[in-house]
């Protein structure tokens, strides 16, 4: 499946709650189902540091492809953060760099990327975007 | 002189409103407290009818502002009990007027190996200002600790204050444990060593009303928009003795007697520290928010904010898994908790679907959040136009949010 296709499978997913409780209900379901991050990722070099809450984003770049993983310390953002690795884990720099996560937005949750709330969760998906641009540049430079 | 809590939420429209579909309940008023219309009318009117910049001119707008600013003026030094109009000065904020004393009060008489006192309870607003003065004039930053209760440690005071010890700053109110410090003691403890002492009244002037003269501190700072008022207005309160002595803080327009490219010599006080067009409208706004608070019954919306307060107390502590912070016997207006497994974030936003305002993070107060080992806490605080009804959907919504935990 394409990040396109993915993302709108979630908006579908969540599309189904008129309430907004169920919504968050299923946030929270997802962030507790997350597997926990490898006590070794958990450091401060991979720390995204909100005045709210706190991201830690690990990542490996494998056959062209980045691999992430992350975890964060409140169950919401934890379950966004679930959302974004379902979209953007596996794929490649060029692929990353050229979606945006428009799913948080349909499906509304759009106040948790605002800059102000600095959740960390705007922050994880620009250093994404920044670890896809520094794949990107170190590919082309070896083709 | 009354205190109708139906007739006062009427001057309150902001509170009258739905938000995510739920009636707002506001809970954050330690951030920043709602305006009465009578403050915003004011304001209005002023900007509508009469603005003109302050002492510098000689049109009618000009001296009709310059009037209106001095009576500003005048308000807060007879709301202060101050002994002249000339020790207070209009900042943009408490944080402005702590930078300006760390500041100018540091370069007058902190020396290399002086010490200043602060409290293990203070705002980052009471705490950088000074660190950065000390970096400065290589001085010491010593920290007076708070115990469990969240009180502070008074015994351990005099044993901190030395003959290096230039000043002591100290919050009146902890804008996380809720704390009332005895200020008073303090100040007469520090005196007895010649040691001033600066009280941040950021949180302690909503509640209480000051007198400098008795309490006989030597700074006291507040910030409008958390007295009713109008962000961006603030006032540093300065005995003469000090202020007379300190060299000002920024430098430009009204703040100077004479300027040539050799020297310059200054205004007298309040002018040599209101350098630059002040926020004059937010003076004006803060004086009206003043007024407006005399003209309430001070015992009795003290009396119904201790009550709000007791009562969210005595509902929360019933909830399995919350820990409050700052059991001090004696508070005011703010109860910061956490409940077990859920995050202050997750808490927050859901609240605020609920309608509920109430503030999470670190609530710039990072030693606090050290001391009780935690990263953040929700914080709830209490204004005199909250109500018990509010006090109760706040404890139902967080009984039902529990739930989805």
């Amino acid at each position: 499946m394409t990040i396109d296709e993915i993302q709108q499978e979630i908006i579908d997913d969540f599309a189904g709650f008129e309430d907004w409780m169920d919504k968050y209900s299923l946030l929270i379901e997802l962030g507790n189902e997350m597997a926990p991050i490898d006590v070794q990722y958990k450091v401060d070099e991979n720390l995204i540091r909100g005045c709210q809450s706190r991201v830690w984003l690990h990542q490996e770049y494998i056959d062209g492809k980045i691999s992430f993983v992350a975890e964060s310390d409140a169950l919401i953002v934890k379950g966004l953060v679930a959302l974004l690795l379902k979209i953007y884990s596996g794929r490649t720099p060029q692929e990353i760099l050229t979606s945006e996560p428009r799913f948080i937005d349909e499906i509304g949750l759009r106040q948790h990327l605002s800059p102000t709330r600095s959740n960390g969760l705007l922050a994880m998906v620009k250093q994404m975007k920044l670890y896809a641009l520094a794949y990107e540049k170190i590919s082309t430079k070896n083709n | 002189m009354s205190f109708d809590l139906l007739n006062i939420r009427k001057d309150f429209p902001i509170l009258d409103q739905k938000v995510n579909g739920k009636s707002l309940v506001y809970l954050d008023n330690a951030a920043t407290s709602q305006r009465p219309v009578q403050v915003i009318e004011r304001m209005n009117e002023f900007s509508l009818k009469t603005n003109g910049n302050i002492h510098r001119a000689t049109h009618t707008f000009a001296n009709k502002t310059t009037e209106a600013f001095e009576q500003a003026r005048e308000i807060v030094r007879s709301h202060l009990n101050a002994a002249e109009t000339a020790e207070i000065i209009f900042t943009h904020g408490t944080t402005e007027s702590i930078n300006l004393v760390a500041h100018s009060f540091g370069n007058a008489f902190i020396h290399e190996g002086d010490e200043v006192i602060v409290t293990e309870m203070e705002h980052h607003a009471n705490i950088v200002p000074w660190q950065m003065m000390c970096e400065r004039k290589g001085a010491k930053l010593n920290v007076l600790p708070f115990n469990a209760k969240g009180e502070l440690s008074i015994d351990l005071l005099d044993g901190l204050i030395t003959e290096k010890t230039k000043i002591i700053a100290v919050t009146h109110v902890s804008n996380v444990l809720g704390t009332v410090n005895p200020i008073a003691t303090i100040i007469e403890m520090a005196h007895l060593k010649n040691v001033p002492v600066l009280i941040d009244g950021a949180q302690g002037a909503p509640h209480f009303q000051i007198d400098v003269q008795t309490l006989d501190c030597d700074f006291y700072a507040f910030s409008g928009h958390k007295l009713y008022g109008p962000t961006g207005s603030g006032v540093l309160y300065g005995k003469r003795k000090w202020l007379d002595q300190m060299p000002p803080f920024l430098g430009g327009g009204e703040m100077i007697d004479r300027v040539t490219f050799g020297k310059t010599t200054f205004n007298e006080i309040p002018y040599k520290f209101e350098a630059g067009t002040p926020n004059y409208v937010g003076a004006i706004g803060l004086a009206a928010a003043i007024s407006y608070l005399e003209s309430l019954d001070h015992t009795l919306v003290l009396k119904h904010e201790q009550n709000l307060l007791q009562f969210a107390s005595e509902k929360l502590k019933t909830i399995n898994g919350l820990t409050i912070y700052g059991e001090a016997n004696e508070k005011a207006g703010v109860l910061s908790f956490n409940i077990e497994g859920i995050h202050p974030f997750d808490l927050g936003t859901l609240l605020d679907q609920l309608g509920i305002a109430v503030r999470t993070g670190r609530l710039c107060a990072d030693p606090i959040m050290d001391h009780f080992e935690v990263e953040n806490m929700v914080r709830s605080s209490f204004a005199f136009y909250n109500t018990m009804e509010e006090v109760e959907v706040f404890y139902q919504a967080l009984i039902r949010l529990k739930a989805m935990f």
